[in-house]
């Protein structure tokens, strides 16, 4: 029986970062929680922030559940994922730099070239080119599990449009309008800056031919996108214009909105649709989302697109398991944040180990994402199992497995009372001239007991996370 | 030799479109077998957009027509001094490694027969390989025009065994990449005198890479290697990506295109 990490309670005693909140949930009978909880649905869907679940079917406004126990960090705890996450965004974006390049780390022989020029999200329309200040991931989402007091491991990276952080502002602006006095009795560490300092940081990234003060909008596929809600919340705390592709054209070196005061001059994009489609003239000539011309505007220096298109190779899983050999190769430092051990299905042995404990592992897709084609070992059925046997076997290349970790669990409110669910934590790591981070994330708890899958798509809700300022 | 180009490309929409973005690899390579006496490239009513060199070296020049529009002329006029350098790219600055040509695309996704001409060439070293892969994609594809298409891929035209040089330089490139060598596909123009009047002046075909010269071009459809005839253009991962005019217009207007291109030499 595996014993998980309770970030709350060691055996009966409450750990420091949570000393506080006894008393909050002693004050809090059943009809009360309740109570609360109706007004935080109530107001979470006057805003009109819901999710989406793709293929699913059901409500697509289906609201993603809250949940209103915090999970909370140490501020020492905090310091070290900070300077591990910095640490990987540093790697991470040299690595684009460097394959988009020379390919120096392919070169030495720390990563196979076919991995890096054969991966899909290679793009090759941007070989040659060096982003403003070398960045290429702007936005750096790093999944993160605890299994313990001082383990944490990477589970992987977002390197391309990490979605969910108006989750994490909208769970702190929820808690602070629903239980007011519990900032006063905690020194919370804010988050709300980070609207501010995301327009900073794609303000710093303009392109080298912008002499003034740069212009920056949000380009949404369209309100069909499940995370459109958060294209058009972030576009409004930043003060910046949320575009669609025929918003925008190209016109000589330029690329410029239309407003209702004639064309206005672009300078940063921050896309939030996929590379494939973003320009019709380079990339999938069927779409009808991007704008033609627009990559060469981009890599003659007239505009600047976050996350640089091609950014996507260095979050793919099977490229994943090589980021502490990035952060060892361009850094020359140790890394402070482990990786989970994966095992690559391309390779030989490691099919033949994961093939024999599929009942322990957890099987992942090299492209997958959301939390969809994949097989957690421990919780399936004999004929899960074998039906991802046989995928595995049929193109072995697309799969990685890991063991099943056991993810650390904080105290939940759930129908009965409070119980443990299993929560993961995404940060999001800011890249510009500057590297920085407001402290905290988005936690996602697994709302099913015993259930290790957190990803909202999944049926996972969410928690604010606390950093304490002491 | 000095080769002197005059390449003209009219578009005609049916309906006028609301504009014009296009996207060129027009410019000859900055390598040892050719110098640019002097070279223009003009778009009627043409505003120039931005320009870069990219990662293989290629110039690439942007172009926006403001719409409407019904008739685009794209006009390239120019002088080049050509060496002979036995087919060998010499001088050509590109950062990117060999290796990041190894992929396939639509156009050159192996199929059985692709993987016998690559089997074909299997133990011998690199530099006869690539000869002899040249000599079997011209063999086993027969040149004629009309039977293929922009389209049609590698494994197509290896079934069909008949193409253009188009269809050689892909089916090169997917075997190549099949034996492990680094290949890409290279748009440019050729100068061929009045005997030999089969092949248009607009001209393809492939590099491949060889350890100890670099980047080799072979060209099947003349079953020789680029000499003092070839002006280079630019390379991609297939004639998709190696157009010299890439182009998208906005608005229902039907396209339809005509295309003249001369090459003449002057002795000196």
């Amino acid at each position: 029986m595996t014993t998980y990490f309770n970030e709350m309670y060691d055996g009966d005693t409450v750990r420091g970062p949570y000393a506080r909140l006894g008393d909050w949930t002693a004050s809090m009978p059943a009809d009360k929680r309740l109570a609360k909880q109706a007004e935080a649905e109530a107001l979470f869907r006057r805003i009109g922030i819901t999710f989406a679940v793709y293929g699913e079917g059901g409500d697509p406004d289906r609201l993603i559940p809250f949940d209103m126990f915090p999970r909370v960090f140490t501020n020492s705890e905090w310091a070290k994922l900070e300077r591990g996450i910095k640490q990987r965004a540093r790697a991470l974006n040299a690595f684009l730099v460097d394959v988009y390049g020379r390919g120096e780390i392919v070169r030495a022989g720390r990563i196979p070239a076919n991995l890096v020029y054969q991966n899909e999200a290679y793009e090759r329309a941007v070989s040659g080119f060096v982003p403003p200040k070398g960045v290429y991931s702007h936005i750096v989402g790093v999944d993160i599990v605890r299994t313990g007091p001082t383990d944490f491991y990477v589970l992987e990276d977002n390197c391309r449009t990490p979605s969910g952080v108006s989750y994490m502002l909208e769970s702190r602006e929820m808690m602070m309008r629903m239980f007011p006095a519990l900032f006063r009795e905690n020194r919370i560490a804010p988050i709300d800056h980070y609207p501010e300092v995301l327009r900073r940081t794609l303000a710093s990234v303009a392109p080298a031919k912008c002499d003034r003060d740069p212009t920056v909008v949000i380009l949404t596929p369209g309100h069909f996108n499940s995370a459109y809600y958060e294209h058009s919340f972030l576009a409004d705390l930043m003060g910046v214009e949320l575009v669609e592709g025929a918003d925008l054209f190209v016109e000589g070196e330029f690329v410029y909105m239309r407003t209702t005061e004639g064309p206005k001059r672009v300078d940063v994009i921050y896309r939030r649709i996929d590379d494939a489609f973003i320009d019709p003239l380079c990339f999938r000539p069927d779409s009808m989302l991007g704008v033609p011309g627009l990559m060469d505007v981009y890599r003659s220096g007239g505009v600047s697109i976050c996350s640089a298109p091609g950014a996507g190779v260095a979050d793919d899983k099977a490229v994943y398991t090589y980021v502490p050999e990035m952060v060892r190769f361009y850094l020359g430092e140790e890394p402070i944040l482990n990786n989970v051990p994966t095992w690559k299905c391309a390779n030989a042995d490691d099919l033949g180990h994961v093939l024999s404990n599929l009942g322990e592992l957890v099987v992942k897709e090299v492209h997958g994402s959301g939390g969809y084609g994949m097989l957690v070992g421990p919780k399936s059925t004999k004929a899960q199992i074998e039906e991802f046997r046989a995928l595995i076997l049929a193109d072995p290349g697309n799969y990685i497995a890991q063991p099943t970790l056991a993810l650390s669990t904080t105290p939940t409110f759930v129908e009965e009372g409070i119980a443990p669910r299993h929560v993961d934590l995404r940060p999001y790591c800011l890249v510009g001239e500057r590297i920085e981070l407001v402290p905290g994330g988005l936690t996602r708890v697994a709302l099913r007991e015993g259930s290790l899958v957190v990803n909202s798509s999944q049926g996972g809700g969410v928690k604010d996370t606390w950093v304490l300022a002491e | 030799m000095l080769l002197i180009v005059d390449h003209v490309t009219e578009y005609h929409y049916d309906r006028p479109v609301r504009g014009v973005v296009q996207s060129h690899r027009l410019t000859p390579t900055r390598c040892e077998a050719q110098k640019v006496l002097d070279w223009t490239v003009s778009v009627s009513g043409g505003v120039q957009g931005g320009s870069f060199r990219d990662g293989a070296g290629d110039w690439v020049q942007s172009w926006t027509v403001a719409g409407p529009v019904t008739d685009i002329t794209v006009h390239v006029q120019g002088r080049v001094q050509t060496f002979d350098t036995a087919g060998i790219l010499k001088g050509n600055r590109e950062p990117v490694p060999p290796e990041a040509w190894l992929r396939d695309t639509a156009l050159t996704t192996p199929d059985e027969a692709v993987r016998a001409l690559a089997a074909s060439v299997a133990g011998q070293e690199p530099l006869s390989a690539a000869h002899a892969l040249s000599v079997a994609v011209a063999e086993a594809i027969s040149y004629r025009t009309g039977a293929t298409y922009a389209q049609t891929t590698a494994a197509e035209a290896l079934a069909l065994g008949e193409g253009v040089c188009q269809d050689h330089a892909h089916a090169l490139i997917a075997a190549a990449r099949v034996a492990g060598m680094p290949a890409r596909y290279v748009s440019g123009y050729l100068f061929t005198d009045q005997d030999e009047i089969r092949h248009e002046a607009a001209h393809a075909w492939g590099e491949i890479f060889i350890p100890g010269f670099g980047w080799i071009g072979f060209d099947p459809a003349n079953r020789c290697c680029p000499d003092t005839r070839y002006i280079r253009l630019g390379c991609g991962l297939d004639a998709a990506e190696a157009a010299p005019i890439r182009g998208v217009s906005r608005g229902s207007g039907e396209e339809s295109l005509s295309v003249t291109v001369a090459v003449q030499t002057q002795e000196q």
